[in-house]
């Protein structure tokens, strides 16, 4: 195998279901490099806290567009965004209803269960 | 304390929203049912389809004269003699309705000169696979079936909801136990008839092409409510999954396309062409099938010949820039993002968990052996036997989706108002309502991983007795340490729930595959015994497994082959 270093990025993560008292946590996350966030959220779900709550499906295919969440501000796919050895900020989508963590509602009403 | 449950009727329930899925409820929808469409994720974005790269695999006959008999006839070779026939028989000849229904609601097939063309893909006789360019098939399925449901005001839609348990009334399924996942709610279904098209199990394994989803429920909730699964221990790998160096934003099978259309060359660790070693030349041309490509990089890799991450390389070196980009186009440009350029460097690939063949044994009509059941898709078992034809599983998912939706809303017309009694799902409201678990005991995420692990490493796609019992035995600590019930209680996205549920349910799933794995004394297709290396004529029999009171039931084997002695004396 020929193994890379690993690299450390340290996630602030926004916990919680209530946007107006976020809680935030902060993870040291080991990586090599081009693993991606998603990689990292997963990662810290087995290691550390099995209670983050992250929406994903199809894990690297970037297929099933359902891990949009906020890093530094900005709106991307968890699955493409690489993983840096640095404080990397990670956040619910700001636009969309929070459910949990980084878990928003983002499926069109007539696809939600309860209509 | 314990709320009452969210209480929805319907005539038709239909779990999973793949591509069987949403066929099954636009066929059952325009059969006159009302019908209830439930995703544990978003509708229409988790499972397999919408990670299908290219193939569809469909007599068509457009650009090269074509018939579903001949189609049946590769289906069944690639079977090795196990296929249900009627299963595919009727996969092979309702195959072009399908194609041209989709196409009729925009899929948007890739045409040449007018016509649907097609591709030639290993063990088809003649170029037989439509395909949505550029490696965009499945996202275009999904998304035009999606587009169709929406035309249907008969479906009711449900994603995020997560079903724990099928109700069983007096020997027939009345509906289901559910929770919704965004808040953890408990919802009680009653159904005149449910479909399962929950997808696979390749979740179970530790590298696998599946979506998060696809742990196997809908195996584990027939067991459960008495049906029969056949032919389990024949999971396919895909022979050249993507290992290495890191790509993201890129299924890991994305180099069957690229085959496709390219040919490309499968190399060794030290850049030899190989599979002459193991019965079948490549030349350049991508005609060798899964269980022997698969056999052939496993093999080489044991040897010492596999390349760093232990795979093989994959070159299209001898291919020219305007080459690439002619047929991949935008793919080029991801595979720059993530440092690839293939003209000048090869990948490497390695098999990965990709399909199941086994699963639910249903009749023609799409039933199970339990009375308001149905299954669709790749959950059900039989159809493609003991080693998948490419291209035949977007295939199987839009005919048997169709035709289970069928059957489904006729057996609907026929009964009364739906009702699940208290008493056939008090169990699995009692777990989906339950609060009283311990939360930190043990990390269910880390055990899943654990029990990823043990497949991959003995329940493989080339096995032995010992590598058996070692994954059974691992098998055996989980169910062990698994609690009671769920951690914590009920709330918002509580993903160590789902993980719970999850485990439950790929237990019971790896148990099934791993059962019929050990029991299976010879070589045939995708699996592959090293210590009876032989296709036996009498083994051209599907394994049954049931769910009995002390746990699962095997029979079918053939007279005679008594493995106990061979447990014994071995």
């Amino acid at each position: 195998m020929s193994k890379q270093i690993s690299q450390i990025a340290t996630l602030k993560i926004q916990r919680g279901s209530d946007r107006n008292a976020p809680q935030w946590q902060t993870y040291e996350v080991p990586f090599e490099p081009g693993q991606s966030v998603l990689d990292g959220l997963r990662w810290l779900r087995i290691h550390k806290d099995p209670t983050l709550a992250v929406r994903f499906s199809c894990i690297n295919a970037n297929a099933c567009k359902e891990c949009m969440i906020q890093l530094d501000g900005d709106t991307v796919y968890a699955c493409t965004a690489r993983l840096e050895p640095r404080a990397m900020t990670l956040t619910p989508l700001p636009n969309k209803k929070l459910i949990r963590d980084l878990v928003t509602e983002i499926a069109p009403p007539s696809e939600r269960f309860g209509k | 304390m314990t709320p009452d449950p969210i209480a929805i009727d319907t005539d038709v329930l239909v779990i999973g929203s793949g591509a069987a899925g949403m066929y099954a409820a636009i066929e059952a929808a325009r059969n006159g049912a009302h019908v209830l469409l439930a995703d544990r994720s978003l509708i229409g974005r988790g499972g397999a389809t919408v990670m299908a790269q290219m193939t569809v695999a469909c007599a068509l006959g457009e650009e090269t004269p074509d018939t579903w008999q001949d189609h049946y006839a590769d289906t069944i070779a690639a079977g090795r003699g196990l296929c249900d026939e009627a299963l595919a028989q009727l996969l092979c000849e309702d195959a072009p309705d399908c194609i041209r229904e989709l196409d009729h609601w925009g899929v948007g097939w890739a045409r040449k000169d007018g016509h649907i063309t097609a591709t030639m893909a290993p063990g088809h006789d003649r170029p037989r696979c439509v395909y949505v360019d550029f490696i965009n098939t499945g996202p275009a399925v999904s998304k035009t079936l999606r587009t169709a449901m929406a035309r249907n005001p008969s479906i009711r839609k449900a994603g995020d909801l997560c079903i724990v348990d099928l109700v069983v009334g007096d020997g027939e399924v009345t509906g289901a136990v559910a929770y919704h996942l965004g808040t953890g709610a408990p919802v009680v279904i009653a159904a005149k008839a449910t479909v399962l098209a929950t997808g696979g199990l390749t979740r179970l394994y530790r590298r696998n092409s599946a979506s998060a989803n696809m742990g196997g429920d809908g195996y584990a909730l027939a067991l459960r409510a008495g049906a029969t699964l056949i032919d389990m221990e024949f999971v396919q790998f895909f022979p050249i999954g993507h290992l290495a160096p890191r790509l993201v934003g890129m299924d890991p099978i994305m180099w069957d396309p690229f085959r496709y259309k390219l040919g490309g060359r499968l190399l060794n660790g030290r850049m030899e062409e190989f599979t002459s070693r193991y019965g079948s030349d490549e030349d350049g041309k991508y005609v060798l099938t899964r269980d022997l490509a698969t056999y052939a990089i496993i093999k080489e890799v044991e040897a010492g010949r596999g390349s760093p991450h232990g795979g093989a390389y994959l070159s299209f070196e001898h291919c020219s820039v305007a080459a690439l980009r002619a047929a991949f186009g935008p793919v080029i440009d991801r595979l720059a993002e993530n440092h690839i350029d293939l003209t000048r460097m090869p990948v490497e690939v390695a098999p990965i968990a990709h399909y199941h063949m086994g699963g639910v044994k249903v009749d023609a009509t799409m039933a199970t052996d339990v009375p308001g059941l149905y299954a669709a898709g790749e959950v059900v078992g039989g159809a493609n036997g003991a080693n998948r034809l490419s291209g035949n599983a977007i295939t199987e998912a839009l005919v048997f989706g169709r035709r289970a939706g069928r059957s489904a809303a006729a057996m609907a017309k026929h009964k009364a108002r739906p009702t699940v009694r208290l008493r056939d799902s008090i169990a699995a409201l009692d777990l989906v309502r339950s609060g009283m678990g311990d939360r930190d005991r043990v990390i269910i995420a880390d055990m899943i991983a654990h029990l990823q692990a043990a497949m991959a490493d003995g329940v493989g796609p080339i096995r032995t007795r010992d590598t058996l019992m070692r994954s059974r035995l691992a098998m055996v600590d989980l169910k062990g340490n698994l609690s009671a019930q769920p951690p914590g209680r009920p709330g918002a996205f509580d993903l160590e729930r789902l993980d719970w549920f999850d485990l439950r349910n790929m237990l019971v799933v790896a148990d099934a595959v791993a059962t019929a794995a050990h029991r299976r004394l010879e070589s045939r297709g995708a699996h592959q015994r090293e210590d009876f290396p032989e296709t036996l004529p009498q083994w051209q029999a599907h394994l049954a497994v049931k769910q009995e009171r002390l746990g699962l039931g095997i029979s079918g084997a053939p007279e005679g082959s008594k493995w106990w002695l061979h447990e014994q004396t071995n």
